[in-house]
């Protein structure tokens, strides 16, 4: 009955026009819709699953401002059982290793953990070595980039998946593991989820409450700072194959000449 | 103190459906639509998020939900497509509502948990090939013999009656005559595939073409004599109730309509642009799109208060025929103003304005022409016929 946390991340919605501060370069989150990440529907979901086949609980975990209480009800209404919110002003700007550090001080604060599911990647910082920062402050092995989760007792197998082919990968728990987006499709919440999910328990902590220094944590002491932002150009007019019957192979040739197959 | 916001909860339940018709909808049902295939997989999934079950308890199946969540869910599906919102309306208002209102314990048992799962859809069978809006002068006939129903007559234009998870049609039915010689009309259960009970091939429609519709006819079609729903004789004021809470959610589906031109006809303006210009700068094309907002705005708040009156329990016949009439009135002109916005690529099958525009004529005419509306009204008013 494997003890699940899973990592959940509130980010701006991919639907609309997302934008970073001017005054620091950091998120402007108000300038779109907040939704919970794409990639952490399905790490819910993997959660759900265990869970589902064979016992045990999902807690959700975020760090991040208020309004990620939006992300996290989504995953309770889902399924998952309680959460863990830490929210900071002092978190402001954090990069990677500081909010790993935070993380893995949260997830230190559940019992008994087994397995730390998280979403490879976020939709908006992109970053994408938060799994690993984290395994490797918890001491956990890490198995990234999950296409399909087995759990056996306390080994867990892990199909990655890379550009390169599938690696089949295996661990004892406790362990981190980061999904794809071939992971899983997420289930829709139902208004019944949705309803529980007003009663289950959301614990929300401070950094002080991990025993962190505000210090330690923010854009003052970041690690990395995002120094200049500009929009993607716009993309040039592409390329046009007249096709004389012989459409099918130009455009093969184009692919080829681009190394796109 | 007035406050006419949406709870959390609701609210969650509002965006979960527009992420899924968003997601999942949109991108399958301009195909399915012109070749005329009901949406299985769609409704399957539909199914799973318990958007059936919306209103109906969960002893019976449901998500103990009520009927303004599915009012919420059936505007932001029909935002996206209204083959797949009329396909829940009916399924939930006209398919399981009456059996949850009416039914025996027994009958809601045996048939509510599969319709509020969306595994099985039901149907409701009022309008008849001689006339709709006149309901009280139903032709088809029961009679009772020994512990049966014996069932004859035809039904017109009945919405979920032929898919392949159609398990009944409710059917009114005249079952005799009262002292003072006016007809008893009842409502009868038929399950399908019942023998004698026959559905025509489906019929080819200007809108809703996702949806299923068929004619339906009994010859001697014989049932239970308990799959009588309800009362005996009370079956036309059984259906006028239903109907008053379905006119709540046709409303909030016209809304769904009315709401789906203003956000394609926004887009559209910012980006197409004509003598050097987006036509979303000329005033000509704001002024319409904001009377597109006002029109949708206004059936809106029409339905939100009749859902109101309705969810506590008010007399509220006067406000859903309102809601109805406003609300389909709304889709009708947005749709045809969205379309006018789009110009020429208004009248291609390949935006979804154009199938908004064949899908909510409809609107006026289902479940109440916009006549019996102001009837309705008329008749709330005091103002004898
Ligand atoms: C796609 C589709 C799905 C449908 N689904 C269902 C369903 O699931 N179940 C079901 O039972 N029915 C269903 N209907 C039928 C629908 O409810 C009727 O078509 C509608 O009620 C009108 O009835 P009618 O077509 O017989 O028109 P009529 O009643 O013949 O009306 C013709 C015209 O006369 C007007 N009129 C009638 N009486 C008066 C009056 N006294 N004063 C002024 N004007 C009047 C009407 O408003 C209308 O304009 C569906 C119809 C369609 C097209």
């Amino acid at each position: 009955m494997p003890n699940i946390v899973v990592l959940v991340k509130q980010v701006p919605d991919t639907y609309s026009e997302r934008r970073l501060s001017d005054s620091d370069h950091t998120l402007d989150r108000d300038s779109a819709d907040a939704v919970l990440d794409e990639i952490n529907e399905r790490a819910v979901e993997e959660a759900l699953l265990i869970k589902e086949a064979q016992g045990g609980e999902v807690t959700v975990l975020s760090v991040g401002p208020d309004r990620a209480t939006e992300a996290i009800r989504k995953a309770l209404s889902m399924g998952a059982d309680k959460a863990v919110h830490v929210s900071d002003p002092a978190l402001h700007g954090s990069c990677v290793i500081q909010t790993s550090k935070v993380i893995a001080a949260a997830v230190g604060k559940v019992d008994g953990v087994d397995l730390v599911i998280a979403g490879n990647e976020a939709t908006d910082g992109r970053s994408g070595a938060v799994p690993a920062i984290l395994a490797e402050l918890l001491g956990y092995p890490q198995l990234t980039h999950a296409r399909k989760v087995v759990i056996e007792g306390t080994t867990i197998k892990v199909t990655r998946e890379t550009d390169e082919g599938l690696t089949h990968l295996e661990a004892s728990l406790p362990a981190v593991v980061s999904v794809g987006e071939k992971i899983n499709e997420p289930r829709y919440p139902s208004f019944k989820g949705i309803m529980a999910a007003k009663k289950k328990p959301v614990e929300t902590l401070t950094v002080a409450d991990l025993g962190i220094d505000a210090g330690e944590v923010g854009l003052a002491s970041a690690t990395s700072t995002v120094v200049e932002a500009a929009p993607k150009p716009p993309r040039a007019a592409g390329q046009k194959v007249e096709d004389e019957g012989d459409g099918g192979a130009k455009i093969a040739e184009y692919l080829v000449g681009q190394k796109l197959i | 103190m007035i406050d006419l916001s949406v709870d959390e909860e609701h609210d969650a339940l509002r965006a979960t459906v527009r992420e899924f018709a968003r997601e999942e909808v949109a991108p399958v049902i301009g195909d399915l639509y012109e070749r005329e295939e009901f949406p299985y997989a769609l409704v399957a999934k539909m199914g799973e998020m318990g958007l059936f079950g919306l209103p109906i308890p969960e002893e019976h199946g449901g998500m103990g939900g009520d009927y303004f969540a599915l009012c919420l869910a059936l505007e932001e599906l029909a935002r996206v497509d209204s083959s797949v919102a009329i396909t829940l309306e009916a399924g939930v208002s006209l398919g399981a509502m009456p059996l949850y209102r009416f039914g025996t314990a027994e009958q809601k048992e045996r048939w509510l948990p599969p319709l509020a799962a969306g595994t099985a859809l039901g149907a409701f069978g009022l309008t008849e090939p001689g006339g709709g809006s006149d309901a009280g002068a139903t032709k088809t006939r029961a009679v009772r013999d020994g512990d049966s129903w014996v069932v004859n007559g035809s039904k017109s234009f009945i919405t979920n009656s032929g898919t392949d998870i159609t398990s009944l049609v409710t059917a009114t039915a005249v079952t005799g005559t009262d002292d003072n010689g006016r007809k008893r009309i009842s409502a009868i259960i038929i399950p399908s595939g019942t023998p004698g009970f026959e559905v025509s091939r489906k019929y080819s429609k200007v809108g809703w073409n996702a949806s299923d519709t068929r004619g339906l006819s009994f010859t001697d079609v014989r049932v239970p004599a308990e799959n009588l729903l309800g009362t005996e004789g009370r079956g036309y004021a059984q259906f006028l109730s239903t109907l008053d809470e379905g006119r709540v959610a046709i409303a909030a589906l016209s809304v769904g309509l009315a709401q789906g031109c203003v956000d394609e006809s926004l887009t559209y303006a910012a980006e197409r642009s004509a003598f050097g210009h987006n036509i979303g700068s000329y005033q000509a094309i704001q002024f319409k799109i904001a009377d597109m907002e006002v029109r949708t705005h206004t059936a809106r708040l029409a339905y939100y208060a009749a859902a109101s009156k309705m969810l506590r329990g008010q007399p509220f016949k006067k406000e859903a025929a309102i809601a109805k009439l406003v609300a389909s009135n709304a889709a009708m002109d947005n749709a045809r103003d969205a379309t006018q916005i789009f110009g020429g690529y208004g009248f291609m099958n390949e935006y979804p304005v154009g199938r908004f525009y064949r899908d909510a004529k409809i609107l006026e005419i289902g479940e109440g022409t916009s006549e019996v509306q102001r009837m309705l009204i008329a008749r709330e008013l005091g103002l004898a016929g």
